[in-house]
């Protein structure tokens, strides 16, 4: 009884093995302790090519070299911390796989732009959650009483905003937009996705408020719409139609 | 919305001396639109607003002038070859083409600045090199502006 059982496992392991393709990972790693320059660092490694980015960090982190850091939570395309920079390309290590970013090449890495980098792919998120708050993305009503009972809402209201809904704040959006990496200011998709999830329920009674906050220097009027916070999303998010859609608003409702 | 003046910088001491201390704080990252002593005023505003407004519909009214300006110089009646100073003079004795050209000269150069404007606040990185960009640029749109409107309505079709 036990031979067959342990053939198949000896095939199974050798279908594995087989599977298997040698990959170079280029990643840019950055210690402010040791320089104050980012180098590329090259990671020769064996990996199913149906696994992700995330699996092949995991095996640089846990089997070569324990000093690279880099931020991940949930694994799964949820939590929004993985997001990075992979072949030039915003997008979360763990939603990506090996096999459809080309693997006969060198996967390049790198944090994601316009924020400081603390190590590695670490990057301070302060000014991309400032700007979130910035904002106010919670409800706001006017009624000061205590709700007895839940907010209903028709279907068709919910629908308006449903797209924005989707957002894991991973700063994909935001990190891949040129006005962004200018100085930082601009409020940036993220910021502006969330305001318009706010901005368009019919259940909130602060959309002029948050019109009026987006209506700054730097709110959406820096938007140039090319595009890049849409191609990023990897929730699939119709982000520069957001940013549209608010600024018809502002206009709608300042004229 | 409260900014905390000490950011968290997450750079800790890992393993033996840490770089930074009291004395030699990490470097701190700069709060987005917070306001400073340089920057003491609210952004927000409509101005924006009506500048990116006027960019699409000066851009709609611009593309008839344009296009139309083109069309009369080059292509009708004989081509640029007919375009010398009797043909302006001749056009500009009438209101209709002077407001046109009016019209084009400001639309067009109210547009083409906004936009460099725009470029500017994009592209240049110090507050210094933004200001001397912007002065140069409204300098020049100023005065181009002037001087075309000054012709038109100046020109004298005897001069000698």
């Amino acid at each position: 009884m036990a031979t067959p059982v342990l053939d198949k496992a000896e095939a199974e392991a050798q279908a594995k093995a087989a599977a298997l393709i040698t990959v170079t990972f280029r990643v840019r790693r950055f210690n402010p302790e040791v320089s104050a320059e980012s180098v590329w660092q090259d990671f020769q490694l064996q990996i199913d090519p149906k696994e992700r980015v995330l699996d092949g960090l995991h095996k640089i982190k846990w089997d070569l070299d324990g000093t690279l850091t880099f931020r991940r939570s949930c694994a799964h395309g949820i939590c929004g911390s993985d997001a990075m920079r992979i072949n030039g390309k915003n997008r979360l290590a763990c939603k990506t796989l090996i096999k459809d970013i080309n693997p006969a090449k060198p996967i390049t890495i790198e944090p994601i732009k316009g924020m400081t980098v603390l190590k590695d792919l670490v990057v301070d998120m302060e000014p991309f959650f400032q700007a979130y708050r910035d904002v106010m993305p919670f409800l706001i009503t006017k009624d000061t009483n205590e709700p007895t009972r839940e907010r209903l809402q028709s279907a068709e209201d919910r629908e308006r905003f449903d797209d924005t809904t989707k957002c894991i704040l991973c700063a994909a959006c935001t990190s891949s937009c040129p006005v962004f990496w200018n100085d930082g200011q601009y409020f940036g998709p993220a910021a502006i996705v969330n305001a318009h999830r706010f901005i368009f329920d019919s259940r909130d009674e602060a959309g002029e408020q948050r019109l009026e906050v987006l209506n700054d220097k730097d709110g959406v009027w820096r938007c140039r719409t090319t595009f890049n916070c849409t191609d990023a999303c990897p929730r699939g998010i119709e982000v520069t139609k957001a940013i549209q859609e608010v600024k018809r608003a502002l206009i709608t409702r300042r004229l | 919305m409260s900014t905390t003046e000490t950011t968290a910088s997450g750079i800790g001491p890992v393993e033996g001396a840490a770089l930074y201390d009291v004395d030699n704080p990490a470097p701190v990252i700069e709060p987005p639109r917070k306001r400073t002593k340089k920057t003491p005023k609210s952004t927000r505003g409509n101005f924006e607003m009506y500048g990116w407004l006027f960019m699409r519909l000066s851009g709609i009214v611009l593309v008839v002038l344009v296009l139309g300006h083109l069309l009369i110089q080059l292509v009708l009646d004989g081509g640029v070859s007919k375009v010398g100073f009797a043909f302006v003079a001749g056009r500009w004795a009438s209101p209709w083409w002077q407001i046109w050209d009016l019209a084009m000269l400001w639309l067009a150069m109210l547009h083409g600045a906004n936009g460099l404007r725009t470029v500017i606040n994009d592209y240049a990185e110090r507050t210094n090199t933004r200001l001397w960009l912007k002065g140069l640029l409204y300098t020049a749109t100023v005065f181009t502006i002037l001087l075309g409107t000054l012709v038109i309505f100046t020109f004298d079709p005897n001069i000698r």
